[in-house]
């Protein structure tokens, strides 16, 4: 040990380990832990080791839960769950506050024992992970004290099947079971694996506060152990981790109903404009890659940085990745801890390997012992190397120049995810636009890695659908009242003419496709005969690919803002009443007027579907913000063609999306009807686009095609196939039966919540340290 | 030490007028600075020892005397109990210096004799700086001439806050010129300066003039040195080393009054500049009550038992 006069000149840090006595103690007086099932602990069974990865000493035995554990744990909160729901607001909430409390006032053993099993820095741990999971169960004490009030006629989903990851693992356990059980749902939780300690500590924590048994349920196990929750009789399914168990999961859950919450991977942008606070910029990646050792979803993996600053910020950079500290995890002066697991460490040095290969740069970086990787960067890193597309989830980040804003904008949103922003310029002008254009759930300018509570999280695109926190995520654990459903007719097989019938009298008339607001003939050449006795397009794969180009083109719509395309709606609602006569002879006077005053209604919301101003911290404005996902594609039901097609494609408009429908297959002649009134209605081209024929198969094009961000699907049958379809890039698919369209609650905010998806922007502000003194947003 | 006293350079207005500070984004920095870095028992004693020896000790009160400022001097030469250093085998620990008004310096000088210990004394009409600069001048050869080794000038707020880097520049220049052979440290009186980019400017402004050591606070604004400001003063001292090659020194003053406060501002200073920068040349510490918080966690660590500030020497 040095001398005091010997630190004077070194001026060292020295070591200061926290202690983790108590923490050890515990699980020496456990050992080997069952799974948490009806309020209290099975007896350990088969299964493996949970280890410290900084050390890879065994920490506990850990039981892999079978089918038959995961069907007693879904019983267990099945029986649960009419109770739970049944209790007050106000009973629930007393349950959640005291989740929260007693965690607080435990927070320093759970701190230790989250780090020493999934080895990140106590500092983290203790400042970040723990403090957030109360802020998480605080905040959901208060939903579900609210929940009557403010979700009027909502009610609880069921049971909810969680399955969460290793890198936050008591903090996604919060986001998970806080918001399911303040709705009044009973829950089956999977942690990880690697990091079972700290749901097994909640699991002790649920007995002592007396959480009835039942209402949280909690099995360990590998993946199988999550592939039989997601089978298991279960009416949702809410994971976070990888895109690619995603998949499967979105796979394994097509048909059944489940509703599913996925938040998945990301290779997020992180974008330096060149009025930017370069240390403030530095510090970003501090807190971002660099944070919980880059096993981050949401970590800015991509740094964009503007040619002007490159060689300035990249010299600040490389100064701060040298005063980071790797090391133990417990110590309290660690940056870097270990990789979760050997595993994972050999696949960041392989992507790293593989970026070099490909022609990057490796600044820092180099593997340690067990499961070290330092903390480092990937200079030259072009589009075409695999690090720019592949999330290495290591401390590990990509460094890429660019010249302009719109620069910076594409190669942001050249990826296959959508899952996190950072923006670091100090023009609120610019910031503020650019976090506009990406597409991602969440953007942080000048910061990174915030998180509230009352925040929703979560991403489009390849990262995953659903939000967790805030008002927006409670909706995530509720189900709507439901709409009385009608049996849809089966759709008549459509057969390419000619079959020999009679045309109608009068002047032929030729009903196309309807594409980019222009007619064109379908790409089969063929037609088939609507029940009205007309020919129809027969639309085929190949017309779909057009229609969704065509809407790809039409993205400006959202640009009009919601007072333009309510005008929009307006006047063809206008248009649609002066042709009444004509159409009501068609279609049925009741569908054109309840049509006219469908297209009235989404009009009225289309400026007014607002967002949020949430409260997280002071001197943080969080703004919530509805954004159109681009192209719906919006398959129609077989039935009420005029009324069932408006009321789908209006509220999916008016929220600024295109739409690429596929008309009541057996009479699409509405849906062209209405086309022609689209042309004299000031409807961009493009906005929305018709192609008829066989619903189920064009809906399947639909559904696997990657440029469609969101699929509607309206049917008594064909739900399963559509979002079995729709695992390639991942979109939500909203599949229901087909409804009464004359009823009033076929219309409402539920068409207009699936026709949006939420972006949370925080923007922190402050002119002066410690604020203006003014009063906070 | 002379070769490296930095000499200053030209009015380089390209060097800051580019500059942007996000003020959130520094205090979260701050904030997590003294959170990122836990320093215990012998590391610690050694950090609050090295602290000492970095402290301005100070008086500017004005009932100051000669007897209080002997008092004080007293306490700088031996600022820890002898038998407490000898208990960590640490041996001629002083302060950084004493810090007084100019009519103290001779009295000052005569207490602290041949210990080494040099005498800072505030100038330039301190802590306003209001005066007729001619006065201001005068004030600082008066206090070299009483035998200061070091003059702590303050700035005219005003040509920060009007943006008039120009007068800034030369009014620093001709104090610089004025200290001759005693070094310089420029107070920026953060705390009227408001704005961090304001802070950042007058930094670069007050280094290109020839500062020795850049100082937060007189002490008497409404806000003193705080970690945020600390931390963009650093960071304009680092930007400043890299295009010149020379290092000035820090001086956060007014803000310090524990020991957690000295090892806050001594990661501070590790963290963003380097370990050169936690030495009596390039760090002080303005302080009066400061030392007596340190002496206390000395004692702690030396005997274990937490000390009553009667039983420790009074400055």
């Amino acid at each position: 040990m040095p001398t005091v006069s010997e630190i004077m000149e070194t001026m060292d840090y020295g070591p200061s380990v926290e202690d983790s006595g108590a923490v050890r103690d515990w699980l020496k007086d456990r050992e080997r832990f069952g799974h948490f099932i009806d309020g209290s602990f099975t007896a350990a069974g088969r299964g493996f080791v949970t280890t410290d990865p900084a050390t890879g000493d065994t920490l506990a035995q850990i039981s892999q839960g079978t089918a038959e554990d995961i069907a007693a744990a879904v019983k267990a909160a099945r029986k649960a769950q009419p109770k739970w729901a049944g209790l007050s607001g106000q009973e629930r909430a007393q349950y959640l506050y005291a989740i929260a409390r007693t965690i607080q006032k435990r927070e320093r053993f759970l701190s230790v024992l989250e780090s020493l099993d999934n080895g990140k820095p106590i500092r983290e741990s203790r400042d970040a992970d723990i403090p957030l999971v109360v802020r998480h169960f605080y905040h959901h004490a208060g939903w579900a004290a609210l929940m009557a009030e403010e979700f009027p006629d909502h009610s609880a989903i069921g049971v909810a099947g969680q399955i969460i990851p290793w890198n936050f693992p008591l903090l996604m356990l919060a986001w998970k079971i806080a918001p399911a059980i303040a709705a009044g749902n009973t829950v089956v939780l999977k942690p990880a694996e690697y990091t079972p300690l700290t749901a097994l500590a909640f699991a002790e924590i649920c007995q002592e506060i007396g959480l009835p048994r039942g209402v949280v349920n909690i099995v360990t196990g590998d993946g199988e152990t999550g592939a039989a929750l997601v089978e298991a009789d279960v009416d949702k399914i809410a994971f976070t981790g990888s895109t690619e168990v995603g998949r499967a999961i979105r796979a394994a859950t097509a048909g059944t109903g489940k509703r599913l919450t996925l938040e998945l991977g990301g290779k997020s942008p992180f974008i330096v404009m060149d009025d930017a606070d370069l240390d403030a910029a530095v510090e970003g990646v501090v807190d971002s890659i660099w944070f919980n050792q880059g096993q981050v979803c949401c970590a800015g993996s991509r740094i964009l940085v503007a040619e002007a600053v490159a060689e300035r910020f990249e010299t600040r950079l490389a100064r701060r990745l040298e005063r980071l500290r790797v090391g133990p995890p417990l110590d309290k002066s660690t940056d870097v801890g270990a990789i979760v697991h050997p595993l994972q460490k050999d696949r960041i040095v392989n992507l790293c390997r593989q970026a070099v290969t490909a022609g990057a740069d490796l600044v820092g970086g180099q593997p340690g012992e067990t499961c070290y990787v330092a903390p480092g960067y990937l200079r030259e890193v072009s589009p075409a190397n695999p690090a720019w597309s592949e999330e290495i989830f290591g401390p590990i980040a990509t460094l890429t120049t660019f010249r302009t804003a719109d620069e910076a904008i594409s190669l942001a949103n050249n990826t296959r995810y959508g899952l996190a922003a950072m923006i670091f310029s100090e023009s609120a002008t610019v910031a503020t636009d650019l976090a506009a254009q990406v597409k991602s759930g969440v953007v942080w300018i000048n910061g990174a890695n915030m998180f509230d509570a009352a925040a929703p999280f979560g991403g489009m695109r390849e990262s995953g659908f659903g939000r967790e926190g805030g008002r927006v995520g409670m909706l995530d654990y509720m189900s709507a009242p439901t709409i009385k459903d009608i049996k849809e007719k089966t759709p008549k097989p459509p057969k390419a003419l000619p079959d020999g019938k009679a045309a109608v009298a009068g002047i032929n008339r030729t009903e196309k496709l309807y594409i980019g607001g222009a007619q064109k003939r379908p790409d089969g050449g063929a037609s088939y005969r609507a029940a009205s006795g007309d020919l129809v397009p027969l639309g085929n794969r190949k017309d779909i690919r057009n229609a969704v180009e065509a809407a790809k083109k039409a993205g400006k719509s959202a640009a009009m803002g919601g007072h333009g395309r309510a005008q929009v709606l307006y006047f063809i609602a206008e248009n649609l009443s002066l042709r009444r006569e004509e159409l009501a002879a068609k279609h049925g006077g009741e569908a054109v007027d309840r049509a006219v005053s469908r297209l009235f209604y989404y009009a009225a919301w289309a400026d007014k579907f607002d967002g949020l101003n949430v409260q997280t911290k002071p001197d943080y404005l969080v703004n919530v913000i509805p954004q159109p996902f681009g192209v719906i594609g919006v398959v129609c039901p077989n039935d009420a063609p005029l009324l069932g097609f408006v009321s789908l494609v209006a509220p999916a408009i008016a929220m600024g999306n295109s739409v690429v429908a596929i008309p009541a297959q057996d009479d699409p002649v509405a849906a062209f009807d209405l086309a022609q009134i689209f042309d004299t209605s000031d409807l961009p081209g493009g906005v929305v686009n018709i192609v008829s024929g066989p619903k189920d198969d064009l809906a399947a094009v639909l559904a696997a095609h990657d440029d469609v961000a969101a699929l509607w699907f309206c049917g008594s049958k064909g739900a399963e196939a559509v979002e079995r379809a729709s695992t390639g890039n991942l979109k939500p698919v909203w599949s229901f039966p087909n409804l009464d369209w004359s009823a009033d609650a076929a219309q409402g905010r539920r068409f207009l919540d699936h026709a949006v998806q939420w972006k949370t922007v925080w923007l922190p502000y402050g002119a002066l340290p410690a604020g203006t003194g003014s009063v906070a947003y | 030490m002379a070769e490296h006293r930095n000499p200053g350079t030209e009015l380089t207005a390209d060097w800051f007028a580019d500059l942007r500070i996000n003020t959130p984004a520094v205090e979260r920095r701050a904030a997590t600075l003294p959170v990122r870095r836990s320093i215990k028992k012998e590391f610690q004693a050694a950090w609050l020892l090295k602290a000492i020896s970095c402290i301005d000790l100070t008086t500017l009160a004005g009932d100051d005397t000669e007897d209080r400022v002997a008092r004080l001097c007293a306490k700088a030469r031996q600022p820890i109990a002898p038998e407490m250093l000898a208990a960590m085998g640490v041996e001629g620990l002083t302060t950084g210096a004493v810090c007084v008004y100019p009519t103290m310096v001779a009295a000052a000088k005569r207490a602290l004799g041949n210990s080494g210990v040099p005498v800072a004394s505030v100038a330039t009409g301190f802590p306003a700086g209001l005066m007729p600069l001619d006065l201001r001048l005068a004030e600082i050869r008066y206090a070299v001439d009483q035998g200061a080794d070091e003059i702590d000038i303050v700035i005219t707020r005003a040509h920060v806050l009007q943006g008039d880097w120009t007068a800034l520049y030369d009014e620093i220049r001709a104090m610089r010129e004025a200290c001759g052979a005693a070094k310089m440290k420029a107070i920026l009186a953060t705390g009227d300066l408001k704005s961090l980019e304001n802070v950042a400017r007058a930094s670069h402004v007050a280094m290109q003039a020839g500062s020795d050591w850049i100082k937060t606070s007189t002490g008497k604004e409404g806000v003193n040195a705080t970690l945020p400001v600390s931390l963009v003063m650093c960071r304009a001292i680092r930007d400043y080393h890299a295009q010149t090659g020379y290092k000035v020194g820090f001086k956060p003053a007014g803000g310090l009054k524990t020991s957690k406060d000295a090892l806050a501002w001594q990661v501070l200073m590790v963290e963003e500049l380097g370990r050169d920068w936690v030495r009596p040349d390039l760090f002080r510490i303005g302080a009066s009550s400061l030392l007596g918080d340190l002496e206390r966690q000395i004692s702690h660590y030396v005997t274990g038992r937490y000390a009553a500030a009667h039983r420790l020497t009074m400055a």
